[in-house]
């Protein structure tokens, strides 16, 4: 399915974008003989953003192999985690990497990491398939090519994302435990805790200011 | 109208909404404050962060062997036009009530409950309801109490009740602790979107009867 020309164009780019790690392991097993560089190392969510934009602007099955690789198997232990069987998790899976390469132009890495804009399209699709449920979402803020999100405002973000895992990584058992309860959905929000206790404020501070960046590009 | 909010979202409730875990009606309460304000927004996208770094940290799970062929052969059988994003509503409420009631203001089926005030059922699913109310100017909404959560988002105009002013895209979180009697302020009617996840208790005796057919 893949030439050897695709792979190619991929090690190509890897000259200004280093490819994500993980990613090339798939794409060596494809023919193509590529070194893996490092086996596990922190994971640079910026070069994430670069992933999705090729697959936007140049609908790039190479590097969806590689966000595939990566997000896929994390999606579907998610969803698990959630308390979805084996067999329909594999299928949301699926479709949320299939709904992925279709919003490509949607993704904002000003507002959210790769990461976390799969996770949302996750949970959407546990509310759809699994709870059946109608998700009310709010207005987007509309932007489009001639509104290219600020590149410091993404780099920012990316840097905030990595800091907030890190934190979350850290948390005390208990905490950390009540939170992926949450997440998982094990508890209702009558049992969510009034303090989170998350740090999120400088998280949030970024997030507001590509926000009002935005609005004032609409004007 | 985003500087103005004064009331804003919980973060539990923020935290259920990023978790996908809040009844419908809820969600749709949500989703309709953060359209009209910035702040919850920014915050709700922190949220939605913590969701990504757990996500991230989950360990793989395995895939079938031809998950990726299987996935490419999804995105090819899909119509590959551009889905339209959810635009701006033009009107008096937000996209997301829109939606539930298929056009503005002028679209909505009103029912009178008395005393001028009269309110719509949107139909969400039965966990928890959600309806529209429409207080005339001066009107009060009667003296009730909740054995669940209520949320008042008010969407055109404000009342004020024991705990203080609401106006436009300011929310009421109350529970079963609070008694309040919502008067609409002088001036404009009021519109509000309110949700209720039990059954309210009102204080007065005509109102318990008709609380039947209220539905609320």
């Amino acid at each position: 399915m893949f030439s050897d020309a695709d792979a190619l164009e991929i090690t190509g780019t890897s000259a200004d974008v280093p490819p994500p790690v993980g990613a090339l392991l798939s794409i060596r097993g494809n023919g193509k003989s590529i070194e893996p560089v490092i086996e596990k190392t922190e994971e640079h969510t910026q070069d994430w953003a670069q992933v999705i934009a090729r697959i936007r602007d140049k609908r790039d099955r190479a590097a969806f192999q590689r966000l595939f690789s990566h997000f896929a198997p994390r999606v579907k232990a998610f969803l698990m985690k959630s308390g979805t069987d084996a067999s329909l998790a594999e299928e949301c899976a699926q479709e949320v990497m299939a709904t992925l390469w279709q919003k490509a132009h949607m993704f904002d890495p000003s507002r959210a990491s790769a990461a976390t804009w799969i996770f949302t399209i996750a949970r959407n699709r546990r509310i759809d398939a699994i709870r059946k449920q109608r998700r009310p979402e709010p207005e987007d803020l509309p932007w489009g090519p001639e509104q290219e999100p600020d590149q410091a405002d993404a780099l920012a973000l990316q840097q905030e994302s990595e800091k907030l895992g890190a934190a979350i990584a850290q948390l005390p058992e208990k905490q950390k435990d009540l939170i992926e309860k949450a997440y998982f959905g094990d508890l209702t929000h009558s049992e969510i805790a009034e303090e989170t206790g998350l740090p999120l404020g400088t998280i949030k501070s970024r997030i507001r200011l590509a926000l009002d960046r935005l609005r004032h590009q609409m004007k | 109208m985003t500087d103005t909010i004064k009331h804003h979202l919980s973060d539990k409730l923020l935290m259920a909404y990023s978790a996908g875990t809040l009844p419908e009606a809820f969600s749709l309460a949500v989703a309709a404050h953060i359209s009209m304000c910035d702040e919850c927004r920014a915050r709700l996208a922190s949220f939605d962060a913590v969701g990504g770094a757990l996500m991230e940290e989950c360990s793989d799970a395995d895939l079938s062997e031809t998950a990726f062929e299987d996935t490419l052969a999804l995105i090819d059988a899909v119509d590959m036009t551009a889905p339209a994003t959810a635009a701006p509503a033009i009107g008096t409420l937000p996209r997301p009530v829109q939606d539930y009631i298929g056009g503005d203001l002028d679209a909505v089926k009103w029912k009178s409950v008395g005393m001028g005030v009269k309110q719509a059922i949107l139909p969400t699913s039965r966990e928890a309801t959600a309806r529209l109310l429409y207080i005339p100017a001066g009107a009060a909404v009667p003296d009730h109490g909740h054995r669940g959560t209520e949320l008042t988002l008010v969407l055109q105009g404000a009342f004020a009740d024991e705990v203080d002013r609401f106006g436009p895209g300011d929310i009421e979180i109350a529970d079963e602790d609070l008694d309040h009697t919502p008067v609409a302020e002088v001036g404009a009617d009021c519109i509000c979107l309110a949700v209720t996840d039990a059954p309210l208790r009102f204080r007065g005796f005509i109102p318990r009867i008709a609380q039947p057919f209220l539905r609320i």
